[in-house]
């Protein structure tokens, strides 16, 4: 009793899981390259560990740089998130709310930085950076990711706020509640699905960005976690499990994050994408 | 101001009214204090060093002190006629050609595979698209680990196969060829899921009367769901288009542009010639050139994605 429709699904299936073995395969040998030593790597790069070695990540895990990079990233990353949704959401506020001559302008004023890659800038930003004094520090890219990030927040935040009922500022504004008051007091509580989706969004990007604090930064102490990632690849070039048990302990967050905020992700990486 | 200037109440209020209203009732605070931020920053780190690309393009100029050695069109005519330059614009074109012919209609295939709900889907869905998630130079690192001949995955694969090791990131044809497997590698889940969504959207009801008409698989998916999901097709060509142009992080842990300059893309290509031997004159006229192409690409698809949309 097997039918065309049985077939068809083996095919689909072992399609699904030839590519699927495509995408995992050099995963799957990253976080077992963390466990073998050298030798084993270069004969067995796919295999189970022999044994398995915990020295590289140990070392990786008390070694207090990797944290220092981490919490570099995190701070970053948090920052980034928090200006973004505060500037970002009271300019949409704004835009949203009021009308007022060159209104308009300024909104398509500040959406051009959707028009064009973050590379475009890096050098004159650069400069910039330092001029202000900010080179080597936090700010120097907490500042740019949020300026950056600000066009697609705006965009999204304007349009949700629009979305929200009018008769309840009306209602509010009789009772003698002010625009900001308002802004603090309903709107923000009322956008929480966007806020979500736009602050996941620009997390995830501060968190992977390489270009910026390439540029910016110099010193280690200061050095977000894809730039600790390459000083130690610099290091341990010929030692692949040390650098790959670092690789796998610093992508572990990022899985974990993506598995607990998945619908936002998802949501934020494609539909407002698909939008922006 | 006198009771007689007030304007009657059937004529719209004059402009020194409304302004009077907007102080009065707040909103001319509430505008001059949540806007001012949002323009301070995004004109500062934004518009600035934009506008500043295009003034320090026509300089040359290492960075100190302000830019006075005016040399007109030299940084532009270097940068076309350097042999580079031109692999870089090139390969920016194979990652562009490699997305629109490989990338999305192998993303397409896998959406149309895995778009119903069922548990088996969702599980596939999240392995395509982890790749995504992660950093770029951390796909990349773990790429050069895949094919590095000595230490790595390939030379693992050269031992189990007794073959002599080989260096495909060494290798100055096969590089760029190795750079591509890895930003599909990297990419296709995230085509995927703008297929998904439109995916799901398709009224079920069309599909059947489609069915009931006698339609095969092949003919639905091409004649109902395909045409259904164009607008989400054109928007992930034009993110393959503006990711073409901005691919850097996958190339530095790869080969840092080499060998021999072969592997470069025109970000890696800005950095590398005007950022680290600071040329800012000739890496801004890089990144003019670099807005350019992405205005020109940002406008065609509004064009053309407006027109569609209207007809």
């Amino acid at each position: 009793m097997i039918g065309p429709g049985v077939w068809r699904n083996v095919a689909r299936i072992s399609f699904l899981l030839i590519v699927s073995a495509f995408v995992l395969a050099p995963l799957w040998a990253t976080v077992m390259g963390g466990f073998k030593t050298n030798a084993e790597i270069r004969t067995a790069a796919f295999s189970v560990p022999d044994a398995w070695n915990l020295e590289f990540y140990r070392a990786i895990v008390t070694d207090p740089s990797f944290w220092r990079y981490m919490g570099n990233s995190l701070l970053i990353s948090s920052a980034a998130v928090a200006l973004t949704l505060i500037v970002g959401s009271a300019a949409a506020y704004v835009f949203a709310q009021i009308r007022f001559f060159g209104s308009d302008f300024l909104f398509s004023y500040l959406l051009l930085g959707l028009m064009f890659p973050f590379a475009t800038a890096i050098l004159p930003l650069f400069i910039k950076v330092r001029d202000i004094g900010l080179l080597d520090t936090y700010w120097a890219v907490i500042l740019p990711q949020t300026a950056f990030g600000l066009s697609l927040a705006i965009l999204l935040f304007r349009t949700f706020f629009q979305q929200l009922p009018k008769e309840l500022f009306e209602a509010a504004y009789i009772d003698g509640c002010g625009y900001i008051r308002f802004f603090v007091m309903f709107t923000l509580p009322l956008s929480t699905p966007i806020l979500a989706t736009v602050g996941v969004f620009v997390f995830v990007q501060s968190w992977n960005n390489f270009l910026l604090p390439l540029v910016v930064l110099n010193s280690r102490e200061v050095f977000t976690w894809p730039l600790g990632m390459m000083q130690y690849r610099g290091e341990y070039v010929t030692q692949w499990n040390q650098t790959l048990a670092f690789v796998t302990l610093s992508l572990l967050p990022a899985i974990v994050f993506f598995l607990a905020a998945q619908k936002y992700i998802v949501a934020g990486l494609t539909g407002g994408a698909v939008k922006g | 101001m006198s009771e007689s200037t007030m304007p009657p109440p059937d004529r719209r209020p004059g402009p020194a009214e409304r302004l009077r209203e907007a102080v009065s009732n707040g909103r001319l605070t509430a505008a001059l204090i949540l806007l001012p931020p949002a323009l301070v920053l995004f004109t500062l780190f934004v518009i600035l060093p934009l506008g500043e690309s295009g003034w320090y393009a026509f300089y040359d100029w290492n960075g100190y002190g302000t830019p006075e050695d005016f040399v007109g069109l030299q940084n532009f005519e270097q940068m076309f006629g350097h042999s580079v330059f031109s692999v870089a614009v090139g390969n920016t074109v194979k990652i562009l050609v490699i997305s629109l012919v490989v990338q999305m209609p192998l993303a397409l295939l896998l959406a149309l595979l895995v778009y119903r709900q069922t548990p088996t889907n969702a599980v596939f869905r999240l392995i395509f698209f982890v790749p995504y998630i992660m950093a770029e130079v951390a796909a990349g690192l773990i790429w050069s680990f895949v094919f590095d001949g000595n230490y790595g995955v390939t030379a693992s694969i050269a031992t189990t196969l007794g073959i002599d090791k080989f260096f495909i990131l060494a290798d100055r044809d096969l590089a760029f060829y190795a750079i591509m497997v890895v930003i599909v590698w990297k990419y296709f889940g995230f085509h995927m899921m703008i297929y998904i969504a439109a995916l799901q959207g398709v009224p079920d009801d069309q599909i059947e009367a489609a069915r009931i008409e006698g339609a095969s698989r092949t003919q639905i998916v091409r004649h109902v769901q395909i045409p259904y999901i164009r607008p989400a097709i054109a928007v992930s060509a034009f993110f393959a288009i503006i990711g073409a142009l901005q691919v850097f992080d996958i190339i530095i842990p790869l080969t840092n542009g080499g060998p021999s300059n072969q592997t470069h893309t025109i970000v890696t290509y800005l950095y590398e010639f005007g950022l680290t031997r600071l040329r800012i004159g000739f890496g801004s006229a890089v990144g003019v050139v670099l807005f350019i192409v992405a205005v020109l690409v940002a406008v065609f698809y509004q064009r053309l994605f407006m027109r569609k949309a209207a007809s």
